[in-house]
C-alpha cells in the first residue's frame, strides 16, 4: 500500500503483481540431473522476508550431499560434457538463456518473494540481466582461443560455486554461464535466506536437456559451503560474498591447487564535483545506495560533496529520498522493498546506531513501514567523519554516509582511504578532469556519471580486499581455464 | 711487488641506495669448489619494510609514467647490461657456470630487458578492451599496475631469472621488492649497479639478499605489499605463503613456468588489475532511462 510522503505528497495506488507461480512444498537437492533428497532428511524453511510467511522447505546440504554433487560433475566433466564439441557446448548454454526469457516473468516474482527486492527490479534488471549472461558466454564456447592469444588453454574440471542472497538469480547465471563455457561442471550452493530461484533453474537446466550432472545445485548454509570449499575433488573455488568469509575460504584451501576467484565486500565512494549535473547525481546517488534496499557490494555508499554544492545536494537528495516509496516488494511501484533477513535488519540498526552515536545527523523519510517483515527506511547521515564506523566499514543496507571535501587531490585521497576497492563513482562535468579522478580510483569498476551499471561483457571486480578475478567480459574467462604457453 | 685486489662488498640496494643490512648480519654463499663468494648481506625483517616504503614511495612516480618512457628505461637497462657484461660473466662463472652458459645467460638478460622494453607500450593495447554493452554507455577495460609486489627470484637462475622476474612486474608499471637467490646473490648486487645508473627511478626495484623460509613470512603478512611473484616455491612455503596472504588478500602469483626460461606478456598481466569504467553515451534514440 501507498505510503504517507511529506513532500512532494504523491500517491499511487497499489499495483501488485499477481503472484500465483509454481512453488513447490519442498525441495531436494539437485544432483547428476535428478533431484535428490538429503541423505541426513533434513530441510530447513525460506521464508518471505516482507511478510514473514514461509514460502518452501529446502533440503539441507551434508557433506554427504556435497560428496555426492562433486562425483555428478566428476562423472559429467570425464563423461558426456568433457566429451562433447565447443559448439554443441554453446549451444546447450543458449538454450537455457532463451528458456530463461521464457519463464522470465515466474522467476522475477519467486526471486522477489524469497529475497525482497522490489518487482520492478527482478523483473527489469536481475531476470534479463541472468538471460544475458547466458547468452553472452554460450557465444564464448568455441572462440575461446581467441580469448587467450598464443596460449595452450584447458578446462578446470569441477568449479564449486558459493552465492550471496543479494543476487541469487543472477549470480547463478554469472557463476555458472562461464563455468559452462569454458567447459567445466558446476556444484553450485545458493544462500540460505534465496535458494529457489538457483532451485528452478534447475528445472530449467533439466529442461534444456543439459546431460545430468554438469550443473548440481545443493542448499544449506555456511557448512554445506565449506564442504564444497574442502572438497578434495574439487578444482576451483568461486565465491561472492563477505570478505571475512572470503579470507576464510583463502586459508582453507591455501595448501591446495585449486584456482580461487573472491567477489567480495566493497566501500564506494560516490563523488559529486560542483560542476557536475546534480540532478542527474541524485538519481545516481538514490539508484547507488538505495537500489536493492542497498544490499549490494558495489554500492555507492560513501558519498562525498563538494563543500560549494552540499545544501544544493543535500536539499535535492532529501527531497527524492520523501518520494521513494518503501514496502510491498511485490508492488510495481515500489522502490525500496524488505530487508533480506531479520539477521541483517539487526546488523543495519547496529550500524545506524553507531552513525548516531558517532555523532552523524541522520535523516530519513517519513514513512509507514508494514507491521510484518523486515524494513529499514532509507536513510543517510550527513557530518561523518572519515573515521567513523559507517564511513568504513561495509553496511550492505540502505544507509548513507556523506562527507565533503574542497579540492580534487583530497577527494582521491579520501576516496581510496579504505581496504576496500571494488568500485566508485564520479560525477563531473568536464571530461578532461572525469578521466583524471576515475584513473586515481582504486576500484575495479569505476561509473562516470552513472551508477551501479552493469552487462555482461563488462568485467566485474575489485581491488585490494574486495578481492580477486573479475567476472564477465572476456577476462572474466581466465578465471575458469588452466593456461600455458 | 704484486698488486693487492680491491674486494666488492656486496651491499642492499633500497630506495636508490646501497645500504648495508640493519641487522647488521651476513652469510656466506660458496660457488665453484667451496670457495666463499663474500660476506652477503642477510636481510631482516626491518630492510624488507624499508624496502616496501622505499618501493611505495616510487610508485607514485613510476605508475603514472608514459608507457613510452618505462619503455625507454628498460631498454637502457639492456644497454647498461651490455657494457658490464664481462662482470656478469665473470660472477656467474664464479657462481659456478661454465663460461659458455655464463656467455649465455648475460647475452639472453640482454635480450630479456629489450623484450619487455617493447611490451611497455603494447600490453595495454593488446589485452585491454572496449566492451560492447547493451546500453547507452562508453564502457571499457583498461589494466592498472597492481602497486607495491614482493617477488622471489629464482634461486637457480642468478641474473636472468631474477631479470625474467622483475622486468614483467616494472614493464606494467609495478615497483616490487625483490628478494634474489640465496645461492647464488652475487649478480643480483651487480645488477643494482645496472639499475642505478640506467634512469630507473630508485626505489622502482629494491633488492634483498637473505633467506627465504626467514623472509617469506614477513612477505605474505605485510600489510603494505599488494602481490606476492614466485615460481620455485617448495610445497610448504606455497601453502603459508597462500595461507598468510589473507591478511591483506594480497594476490599470490606462483607462476609454473620458469622465468628464466619463459618469455611472454602473460607475466606483466599478472601483477595488473582490471579497471573497467562506464559513462553515458548520449542517445538520440527516444525513451532511454539512462541519466
Amino acid at each position: 500500500m501507498p505510503k504517507k510522503k511529506s513532500s512532494p505528497d504523491w500517491t499511487y495506488a497499489a499495483a501488485p503483481e499477481t503472484t500465483p507461480v509454481n512453488i513447490a512444498k519442498r525441495y531436494d537437492h539437485f544432483i547428476g540431473g535428478q533431484w535428490t533428497a538429503p541423505k541426513e532428511g533434513k530441510y530447513f524453511a525460506t521464508s518471505n522476508p516482507a511478510t514473514g510467511k514461509k514460502l518452501a522447505e529446502v533440503a539441507q546440504g551434508s557433506q554427504a550431499d556435497v560428496d555426492a554433487a562433486v562425483q555428478a560433475a566428476r562423472a559429467a566433466y570425464n563423461g558426456s560434457w568433457g566429451k562433447m564439441s565447443a559448439r554443441e557446448r554453446g549451444k546447450y548454454i543458449y538454450r537455457i538463456a532463451r528458456l530463461i526469457q521464457e519463464r522470465a516473468r515466474e522467476f522475477a516474482i519467486i526471486e522477489t518473494m524469497d529475497g525482497g527486492k522490489p518487482i520492478r527490479e527482478s523483473r527489469d534488471i536481475d531476470i534479463p540481466l541472468a538471460a544475458n549472461h547466458f547468452f553472452y558466454h554460450a557465444g564464448w564456447a568455441d572462440k575461446l582461443d581467441y580469448a587467450f592469444p598464443n596460449q595452450k588453454i584447458s578446462p578446470l574440471g569441477v568449479a564449486g560455486q558459493i552465492i550471496p542472497w543479494n543476487f541469487p538469480f543472477l549470480m547463478a547465471a554469472w557463476k555458472i554461464a562461464p563455468a559452462l563455457a569454458t567447459g567445466n561442471t558446476v556444484v553450485l550452493k545458493p544462500a540460505e535466506t534465496t535458494p529457489l530461484t538457483a532451485l528452478k533453474l534447475a528445472e530449467l537446466i533439466a529442461d534444456a536437456g543439459l546431460p545430468d550432472g554438469v550443473v548440481n545445485i545443493v542448499t544449506g548454509a555456511g557448512e554445506t559451503g565449506a564442504a564444497i570449499v574442502n572438497h578434495p575433488d574439487v578444482d576451483k573455488v568461486a565465491f561472492t560474498g563477505s570478505t571475512a568469509v572470503g579470507k576464510q575460504i583463502q586459508q582453507a584451501i591455501a595448501n591446495t591447487e585449486k584456482k580461487l576467484t573472491l567477489e567480495l565486500g566493497g566501500k564506494a565512494a560516490n563523488i559529486i564535483l560542483e560542476d557536475g549535473a546534480i540532478d542527474q547525481a541524485v538519481e545516481g546517488i538514490v539508484n547507488g545506495i538505495y537500489f536493492n534496499q542497498g544490499h549490494v557490494c558495489c554500492a555507492g555508499s560513501r558519498l562525498f560533496v563538494q563543500e560549494t554544492v552540499v545544501d544544493e545536494v543535500m536539499w535535492k537528495l532529501k527531497r527524492r529520498m520523501d518520494s521513494l516509496i518503501v514496502g510491498d516488494p511485490l508492488d510495481k511501484n515500489t522502490d525500496v522493498g524488505a530487508i533480506n533477513s531479520k539477521a541483517q535488519l539487526k546488523t543495519i540498526k547496529k550500524y545506524i546506531q553507531a552513525g548516531i552515536n558517532d555523532g552523524g545527523e541522520i535523516y530519513q523519510p517519513e514513512c509507514q513501514l508494514p507491521e510484518k517483515g523486515n524494513w529499514c527506511p532509507p536513510t543517510v547521515f550527513t557530518n561523518v567523519a572519515q573515521s567513523s564506523l559507517i564511513a568504513q566499514e561495509e553496511i550492505f543496507g540502505p544507509v548513507l554516509a556523506v562527507q565533503t571535501f574542497r579540492t580534487v587531490p583530497e577527494v582521491i585521497e579520501k576516496a581510496n582511504n579504505t581496504p576496500y576497492g571494488l568500485s566508485a563513482g564520479v560525477w563531473c562535468d568536464k571530461g578532461s578532469r572525469l578521466f583524471q579522478i576515475t584513473s586515481n580510483l582504486q576500484a575495479g569498476v569505476v561509473w562516470g556519471n552513472t551508477f551501479n551499471q552493469f552487462d555482461p561483457t563488462s568485467p566485474f571486480g575489485g581491488f585490494k580486499e574486495s578481492g580477486h578475478g573479475r567476472e564477465g567480459g572476456l577476462h572474466g574467462l581466465a578465471a575458469y581455464l588452466n593456461t600455458s604457453l | 711487488m704484486k698488486r693487492i685486489e680491491v674486494l666488492k662488498t656486496y651491499k642492499l640496494y633500497i630506495g636508490g641506495k646501497f645500504p648495508r643490512t640493519e641487522s647488521g648480519r651476513y652469510y656466506q654463499p660458496e660457488g665453484k669448489g667451496g670457495k666463499k663468494l663474500g660476506n652477503l648481506c642477510q636481510s631482516s625483517r626491518k630492510d624488507f619494510r624499508n624496502a616496501v616504503v622505499a618501493a611505495r614511495s616510487a610508485l607514485a612516480s613510476w605508475a603514472p609514467r608514459d608507457p613510452f618512457n618505462r619503455s625507454q628505461i628498460l631498454y637502457r637497462i639492456a644497454e647498461m647490461l651490455e657494457g658490464r657484461s664481462a662482470q656478469f660473466e665473470d660472477e656467474l662463472q664464479r657462481q659456478g657456470a661454465s663460461p659458455a652458459a655464463a656467455r649465455k645467460e648475460v647475452e639472453a638478460a640482454i635480450d630479456r630487458c629489450i623484450y619487455y622494453a617493447g611490451w611497455c607500450d603494447k600490453y595495454q593495447q593488446t589485452f585491454s578492451s572496449v566492451n560492447p554493452v547493451a546500453s547507452a554507455h562508453f564502457n571499457f577495460s583498461v589494466y592498472e599496475p597492481m602497486g607495491v609486489i614482493a617477488a622471489i627470484a629464482p634461486e637457480k637462475s642468478s641474473l636472468l631469472g631474477l631479470l625474467g622476474t622483475v622486468l614483467p612486474i616494472i614493464a606494467g608499471g609495478n615497483s616490487c621488492v625483490v628478494l634474489t637467490s640465496e645461492s647464488k646473490p652475487l649478480c643480483a648486487i651487480t645488477l643494482a649497479e645496472v639499475l642505478a645508473t640506467s634512469d630507473l627511478p630508485g626505489g622502482v626495484v629494491n633488492l634483498l639478499t637473505g633467506n627465504r623460509d626467514e623472509l617469506l613470512p614477513v612477505i605474505s603478512t605485510h600489510m603494505d605489499v599488494n602481490a606476492v611473484v614466485a615460481s620455485d616455491l617448495t610445497d610448504a612455503q606455497k601453502f603459508s605463503l597462500r595461507e598468510q596472504s589473507t591478511s591483506n588478500l594480497k594476490r599470490v602469483i606462483l607462476s609454473k613456468e620458469d622465468p628464466a626460461k619463459s618469455e611472454s606478456p602473460y607475466p606483466i598481466l599478472a601483477t595488473q588489475e582490471l579497471k573497467t569504467t562506464w559513462h553515458p553515451i548520449e542517445s538520440s534514440i527516444a525513451g532511454g532511462s539512462a541519466y
